[in-house]
């Protein structure tokens, strides 16, 4: 247990999955985040929301360690992310792509393709288990033997989805899993995340640029601008009532492309 | 002046005459308007000093019969080759040191290890270091492997950089940087080794070798040339399979922080 528990706000847990402090971020010479102090909750769905360009990417691949940042301590469940093998690591935190990723071969394959990288560690995925995680992702179970380059966007990516919870991670990144779907299908999408959180008391750490997205699912969001936390908070009251007018902007603009 | 075992004598003026056939894609040149004059006139003359001048060295070195010498000489060429194979790939300095090492040592352990095997085991030459059987064999072999190591470096950063967001999605699965980048290097393996394999199902049907043709025309036995011939095939295969491997392997770690993580591409 941490020796600094934040107050409990409604629907938080008290404990941080991951803390970041003074996190600083250069890419191709570039500041791409500078500064970051922020505190995801642990079991929480936090929603990292901001313009196009405001470093959201950047900072989600920090958490599991595709990037490390220039400076800055980046905390896991207490620990520095450094000291936890890496590979562990990311299969502890599972990362879901913009653009789905898949591999050659049926959606069987895909799913079975973790447990192939570390059979000590990654349970094997039969094809009854396969249909079991096709469902938890929303997806047909039928679609086990299709081959999965042949999907729909959609369907990428829930076996992306689906793909990244055969490790049994405790916690999901997931950058703009809906930026490929149309309105409905990336509803459907964030409400099966949502239950995900509960049943598999996961965390979640979604970047979204739809602000009806972060309602739908997030108790936790962080607004971030030119690789800056502008303000962070429990969602509920944040969205309602955001403290900084920058965010206040954002958010009205996000109300009026969504109509 | 001829005879079974006694090649008809080139002489320079007989060599003057040949080059007239180089007056006729020079024409042709000329009167398609193909811009190659200039290429075809210095290509000419560039083969011809350079082929004079070792031949030279050849007759040299052949003479002069030491180990030492001939070592030198092998491994001066895999200094070139391994120069000629880095340079199409390595465009900054930086790069350099990472890729003219790689390439080195994929040449060297490539055309080093069938050379030794194919003098030692199959040929039985002796003095081991006899340099008219070392020579050649080993110009034949370091030219199939720096091309081998250049078709294998270009190819597997190519893949590499074409396939950056499916590599990643290995590595958040939890891959080794050597699964994640398995695709890749099996391509740039591939690519690298597929001149060699068409080599072997053409030669004979498409092409007669020139080392093949060129012993014929030496006054050698055919049977003896085709079976000289067939040597050299297996063994610019390995060499192409072993220099090919040493370079994907050894690359494709340059691509990957000790985190496993992918290295940004480099500024353009
Ligand atoms: N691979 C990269 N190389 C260099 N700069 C990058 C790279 N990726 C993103 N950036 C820059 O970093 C900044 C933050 O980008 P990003 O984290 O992708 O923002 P977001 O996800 O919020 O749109 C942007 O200015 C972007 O141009
Ligand atoms: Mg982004």
């Amino acid at each position: 247990m941490r020796s600094e528990l934040r107050p409990a706000a409604a629907g938080l847990a008290a404990e941080a999955a991951f803390r970041l402090r003074g996190v600083r971020q250069v890419r191709d010479g570039r500041t791409t985040l500078d500064g970051i102090d922020l505190d995801l909750p642990r079991g929480g769905f936090t929603a990292l929301i901001g313009p196009s360009g405001s470093g959201k990417t950047s900072l989600l691949r920090l958490l599991n360690r595709l990037d490390d940042p220039a400076s800055g301590t980046i905390e896991f469940l207490g620990r520095p992310i450094a000291e936890y093998r890496v590979r562990e690591l990311r299969r502890r935190i599972g990362f879901v792509f913009q653009a789905p990723v898949m591999f050659p071969g049926t959606v069987l394959a895909n799913l079975q393709a973790a447990h192939g990288l570390a059979k000590a560690e990654v349970p094997p995925v039969d094809e009854s288990g396969a249909r079991e995680l096709l469902a938890l992702a929303g997806l047909d179970p039928d679609f086990v033997g299709r081959q999965a380059l042949d999907l729909s966007g959609g369907e990428k990516q829930r076996v992306a989805l689906a793909r990244a919870l055969t490790t049994a991670p405790e916690v999901l990144l997931l950058d703009e899993p809906t930026a490929a779907l149309d309105p409905e299908v990336a509803d459907r999408l964030v409400h099966t995340l949502s239950e995900l959180r509960v049943s598999r008391s996961l965390t979640m750490v979604m970047v979204t640029h739809r602000l009806r997205e972060a309602r739908i699912a997030a108790t936790y969001v962080a607004m971030l601008e030119a690789g800056r936390v502008v303000e962070a908070g429990e969602a509920g009251a944040l969205l309602r009532e955001p403290q900084q007018a920058r965010t206040r902007a954002f958010l009205q603009a996000g109300e009026g492309e969504l109509g | 002046m001829s005879g079974e075992l006694h090649p008809f004598d080139i002489s320079w003026l007989r060599l003057m005459a040949a080059a007239v056939l180089v007056l006729v894609a020079l024409a042709l040149s000329l009167w398609q308007r193909l811009g190659l004059g200039k290429g075809l006139v210095v290509g000419a003359i560039r083969a011809t000093v350079q082929l004079v001048a070792v031949g030279y060295v050849l007759v040299w070195l052949f003479a002069a019969d030491r180990w030492y010498l001939v070592l030198a000489v092998l491994g001066l060429m895999v200094a070139v080759a391994t120069h000629t194979a880095a340079r199409r790939q390595a465009k900054g300095a930086a790069e350099r040191r990472t890729i003219l090492p790689i390439a080195g040592l994929a040449i060297l352990a490539g055309a080093g290890l069938t050379l030794a095997y194919v003098t030692a085991v199959v040929i039985h030459v002796s003095p081991w270091y006899n340099p008219r059987y070392l020579i050649p064999l080993f110009g034949m072999i370091v030219a199939n492997s720096m091309n081998a190591a250049a078709l294998a470096l270009e190819r597997l950063a190519s893949e590499m950089d074409a396939h950056r967001a499916e590599v990643e999605a290995w590595l958040a699965l939890g891959a080794t940087p050597g699964q994640a980048s398995a695709e890749a290097a099996r391509r740039a393996t591939v690519a690298a080794m597929i001149p060699a394999v068409n080599a072997l199902a053409v030669v004979g049907v498409v092409s007669l070798p020139g080392m093949m043709t060129g012993q014929i025309l030496a006054g050698a036995d055919p049977a003896l040339a085709v079976r000289y011939q067939l040597v050299v095939m297996f063994m610019l295969t390995a060499a192409t399979g072993i220099t090919a491997a040493i370079a994907v392997q050894a690359y494709r770690r340059t691509f990957f922080t000790p985190a496993a993580q992918l290295k940004p591409r480099a500024p353009a």
